[in-house]
């Protein structure tokens, strides 16, 4: 998992390359096309790609009528601005209205890094799982990225596609067939299972690898937050002693309130502790920031010792 | 396009009939601007501005028209109604648990292209609509009609700007002027003038028209969806409860059902209105 590649990245190389096989796919941006990585796209398809300017409520809805029109939207900006200040537009545009767009939103989590705080969203998916008819689904990396791009590509409901802007360890190679919709079981364990997402499953990897000789974690892979796969989720529950959920999100609302959601549910009273962030981010490198709020390899591995008090 | 030979008064008179009754079943609802828009919607539908197949909705041949002020929905119900898109006797349902017709239009709802009601945001709907039929080349128009109230909204904004940055010539977005919104005059509540200067300094060709004059009406849509390189804005000069007289002018009938003195007297004008437009 030496070789890192933003989320970000590998969506713009997969929206070139599902948009030279698919027509009606176009793209919007609000002044963040660099970042948002539809350069590649637009340069091909320039008369498919659109820049409403900085006006993000004007980019949801836009999309939301290029696919009344029966176009494949993506509106791309930074997930902060796209599921926060058009969250109105998200709601009834996209999602009541049921209408196939694609909200690929970049910047996710405190992984921004130096932008700070206003630019590093902690509650999209909260934001984004409470409405209906939206599917919400949340990368590890840059292989996992392009087969949810297809997906969306394909998907006659909403999307919410939650991209990182720095890089994140490769887990799977470019031929792994994924089950979009799915938990995945990474590495087998019983003293703990942690439900990982987006760049979280990596270093849950790595705590795994770390922790082997004392403690056997289970990495389970929850890419697609909304609808939940309950039945998975409760199987990967089945011979484990405790629980962790790792999101580089909020605690609340989140993927860890979506797991407790379905212990307490299905009675399962296992102890269960939410990793993730309890406050507002804040600037420095991301990797720097990775390391001071535990969500590297090693701070997962700090996090899994301590909730076991070994 | 078909020449005006429907009567639209007499239509427009059915329209403002069945959404009352719509609303008085209900108990709750919005009249004034129901009817403010009433003779812009009969005409678009029925005047020959609007291709459509009330069989086959999604037709992709169809023109598209965006209820921006999603709230004046029971107009809009009872033209659908009328054109057959679904049942009459839904519109006895409207606002009822299980019906079809809810209180701001839904995609479920058999000819509406986008739920609406929060507003601001059919005008980029509408800009959307447009950019993806001139992908595909095709002549097909996009309508939308919003409140001058609405004009308060950023989302607004944004979209006049993105209608004027594509020449979106197969756009004619319609400001129903009728001055008024739920806590007043809008001179009051948040000055809005000048509407016709704003739409064309951003570059929108903007025209002017009586909102319930048919042969105004008629006239400036024929003339708007001729013009070319840019879109175009209506501004439709109309009154806030049009049709009954003690509804007129009068910002108490923006979200209200009548009750049932008020809901005779009310038929009896519409009624003696539409038959002597019979």
């Amino acid at each position: 998992m030496s070789n890192k590649i933003a989320t970000r990245a590998a969506f713009g190389e997969a929206l070139l390359e599902i948009g030279r096989k698919q027509e009606n796919v176009v793209s919007l941006d609000a002044d963040l096309s660099g970042s948002t990585k539809t350069g590649a796209f637009a340069k091909e398809f320039p008369e498919r790609a659109f820049n409403v300017g900085i006006a993000e409520q004007g980019l949801v809805a836009t999309a939301a009528g290029l696919a009344i029109a029966r176009k494949k939207p993506f509106a791309c900006t930074f997930a902060v601005f796209l599921t926060g200040r058009a969250y109105d537009q998200v709601r009834t545009s996209v999602a009541i209205s049921d209408l196939p767009v694609v909200l690929a939103g970049s910047h996710a989590g405190i992984l921004t890094g130096e932008d700070g705080a206003t630019h590093q969203a902690l509650e999209d998916i909260g934001l984004m799982r409470a409405l209906p008819h939206m599917t919400v689904l949340s990368p590890a990396d840059a292989a996992e990225t392009k087969a949810c791009t297809q997906y969306a590509a394909q998907a006659e409901h909403p999307v919410y596609l939650r991209l990182g802007r720095s890089g994140v360890p490769v887990i799977f190679d470019e031929k792994t067939k994924f089950e979009i919709g799915k938990v995945r079981t990474l590495n087998q364990g019983t003293d703990v299972v942690i439900f990982a997402t987006g760049p979280l499953v990596s270093s849950a990897l790595i705590a795994a690898k770390k922790l082997e000789k004392d403690i056997s974690v289970k990495v389970v892979n929850v890419s697609c937050i909304s609808p939940l796969d309950v039945s998975g989720i409760i199987e990967a529950l089945q011979g484990v002693k405790n629980v962790i959920t790792a999101e580089d999100h909020s605690i609340n609302n989140g993927l860890g309130s979506a797991i407790a959601e379905v212990m307490a549910e299905n009675g399962i009273g296992i102890p269960l502790y939410r990793h993730g962030m309890r406050q507002f981010g804040e600037s420095g490198n991301g990797a720097d920031l990775y390391e001071k709020y535990k969500f590297d390899g090693e701070g997962v591995a700090e996090v899994v010792r301590t909730f076991l008090k070994k | 396009m078909e020449p005006m030979k429907k009567n639209l008064p007499h239509l427009a008179a059915k329209v403002r009939i069945d959404a009352l009754k719509m609303i008085y079943a209900a108990q709750s609802g919005h009249p004034g601007g129901s009817f403010s828009a009433a003779d812009i919607i009969t005409t678009l539908y029925f005047g020959g501005f609007l291709a459509y197949d009330p069989k086959n909705p999604k037709w992709k041949d169809r023109d598209y028209f965006i209820l921006s002020k999603g709230h004046c929905a029971p107009s809009l119900y009872a033209v659908l109604g009328e054109l057959g898109f679904f049942p009459k006797d839904e519109f006895f349902r409207l606002r009822q648990v299980d019906s079809l017709l809810q209180g701001h239009p839904e995609t479920y709802i058999p000819g509406i292209e986008i739920a609406s009601g929060p507003l601001g945001q059919g005008i980029s709907v509408a800009c959307g609509i447009a950019m993806g039929i001139k992908i595909d080349k095709k002549q097909n128009k996009v309508f939308s009609l919003h409140g001058d109230g609405e004009l308060q909204e950023g989302n607004i904004w944004e979209g006049v700007m993105t209608a004027a940055k594509y020449h979106l010539d197969n756009y004619v977005a319609i400001v129903d002027r009728n001055r008024l919104q739920i806590d007043g005059s809008t001179a009051e509540v948040m000055p809005i003038e000048d509407v016709a200067g704003k739409f064309q300094a951003f570059g929108w060709e903007v025209m002017k028209m009586n909102g319930h004059d048919f042969d105004d009406i008629y006239t400036t849509l024929k003339k708007a969806v001729e013009v070319t390189g840019k879109p175009v804005c209506i501004v439709a000069d109309t009154v806030k409860g049009k049709g009954v007289s003690f509804m007129e002018n009068q910002v108490g009938w923006h979200g209200k059902a009548p009750n049932d003195e008020q809901f005779a007297s009310a038929m009896e004008e519409l009624q003696k209105n539409f038959d002597e437009t019979q």
